[in-house]
């Protein structure tokens, strides 16, 4: 062997692993959750985020290699952020719709949820169009079930529109709602707390495909990444371990 | 920059405009309206009147507004007595509670700004008054008050303009005040910069007609600027 031909075999091992270990240790990542949509992301009393979303993010940055940061932003400023770069993924229950595909790409599903109504035990409350006629209803800004809202019974029904979810609650409890829409899962854990005595699913759920995903700037290599990741937790169990610990059925 | 956002969502915002301008409007009289009397108080030496202002105007001076709406909206609504109550169909209603925490919050301030007028009010007017046997209610009708006015008028001008900058927070309860609605719209088209960029503009536009209003109403009840009492 020559020098010549010994030190290219070198440099081509040194720019490989140069590049390797670019991939892995320097690859650090920001991903952003809202922190109000418990289980799936909440403030627990340390301050910290946690919840479903939460598990998933760091199992998938786990499989990734990548260090990951996960940061809370309030629902509305959460594509915004993204688009700026103040972050590089959302991993915020967030439904993959027609008009956020329009700003930004998502990753697989991660998970699929539904819309339901809630209102107070025992009270009227029928969930057709024509008997929701007049009633005041409650969900949450820029959300499936706000914009469902909007779309679809906007002049029939009083629509109010929150910051958060757990503001509707509030309101529900107050006895300023006659009812609140919101996806059938996190209401499952609200309605076991509590808080929640007096209150109960109303109708079945509906829009049964709402499929949620991971929210990425539009043409960022990362989907691939996240999706191959997503793929390998599934496979291999972590899935079903971080989905045992919220709910006790697969919401997958 | 997508303009054809903004042309569209324009009536919209401008539906927002109507509630912020009423908010403003009927919380700046009802503020007004309270403000007088504390104002008055406050500038009393007696202590006994002094005191119940001075802790009313010390507790909303002295927290945000933010959190004085979240204590009349979501904060009031948490008690029994107060959902059962005759003023519950009022207290129920995001638009009273925001018109109620915004009046209480501008009284505050705007009794302050009318104390200090009076205390600045040169002593010489006010015995020259009680010389000619003028009782308390009389002097305040006739010289106190309206001197106070006037000098009032810059510092009360900055009061609204803050007041409509601060109806910002009505968003926050459910109500669609210009906020509101530009956020309401941005969720819908994630179009930030266009949306809030107009209704930038429009609260400035806003703020220029407040800013108008009272240097019109200045000009007339100081007619001799150059006579600004120190």
């Amino acid at each position: 062997m020559t020098f010549k031909k010994a030190f290219a075999a070198a440099m081509v091992v040194a720019t490989a692993s140069v590049g390797a270990s670019f991939a892995q240790a320097g690859d650090k990542l920001r991903i952003a959750t809202e922190g109000a949509w418990a289980p799936f992301n909440f403030i627990d009393a340390s301050g910290k985020p946690r919840g479903f979303d939460v598990d998933i993010a760091n199992a998938l940055c786990e499989k990734m290699q990548a260090e990951c940061t996960i940061v809370t932003q309030d629902w509305d400023g959460l594509i915004p952020g993204l688009k700026v770069k103040k972050f590089d993924a959302i991993v915020a229950s967030m439904s993959i719709t027609e008009d956020r595909l329009k700003q930004v790409d998502f990753t697989d599903p991660y998970y699929t949820g539904g819309l339901r109504y809630v209102a107070a035990k025992g009270s009227k409350f029928d969930t057709s169009r024509a008997a929701l006629k007049g009633k005041v209803i409650g969900a949450q800004r820029a959300t499936v079930a706000g914009q469902y809202l909007e779309d679809n019974l906007d002049g029939v029904v009083d629509i109010k529109l929150y910051d958060n979810n757990d503001a509707v609650y509030l309101d529900l409890k107050a006895g300023r709602l006659d009812g609140a829409l919101s996806d059938e899962l996190p209401t499952y854990e609200w309605l076991k707390s509590d808080t929640a005595k007096g209150f109960e699913y109303k109708g079945p759920a509906f829009a049964k495909d709402d499929k949620i995903g991971i929210a990425v700037r539009k043409g960022d290599e990362l989907r691939q990444r996240m999706n191959k990741a997503l793929q390998e937790i599934l496979a291999d169990g972590t899935y079903d371990v971080i989905n045992a610990q919220y709910f006790p059925f697969s919401i997958y | 920059m997508d303009y054809s956002v903004i042309a569209q969502y324009f009536p919209k915002l401008l539906e927002g405009v109507g509630t912020t301008v009423e908010l403003v409007l009927v919380s700046g009289l009802i503020g007004t309206l309270l403000a007088i009397p504390l104002g008055i108080a406050r500038h009393e030496k007696n202590i006994w009147i002094r005191a119940l202002p001075y802790a009313y105007i010390f507790f909303f001076r002295g927290t945000p507004l933010l959190v004085q709406i979240f204590l009349v909206y979501y904060g009031m609504a948490q008690f029994e007595a107060v959902r059962e109550s005759a003023l519950w169909p009022y207290l129920r209603e995001p638009y009273w509670c925001a018109i109620i925490a915004f009046s209480l919050n501008t009284a505050a301030y705007s009794a302050e700004i009318l104390r200090g007028a009076l205390d600045s009010i040169p002593k010489g007017e006010v015995e020259a008054a009680q010389v000619l046997g003028m009782r308390k209610p009389l002097i305040y009708r006739r010289i106190k008050l309206p001197r106070a006015f006037a000098v009032m008028l810059p510092a009360y001008g900055n009061e609204i303009i803050l007041m409509l900058k601060g109806s910002a927070l009505a968003s926050t309860i459910t109500l669609l005040d210009l906020t509101g609605m530009a956020r309401t719209i941005i969720a819908r088209t994630y179009t930030p910069i266009e949306i809030f960029l107009s209704a930038g503009v429009i609260y400035l536009l806003l703020s220029v007609v407040i800013i108008w209003v009272f240097r019109i109403v200045e000009k007339r009840l100081n007619p001799q600027q150059s006579v600004k009492i120190a």
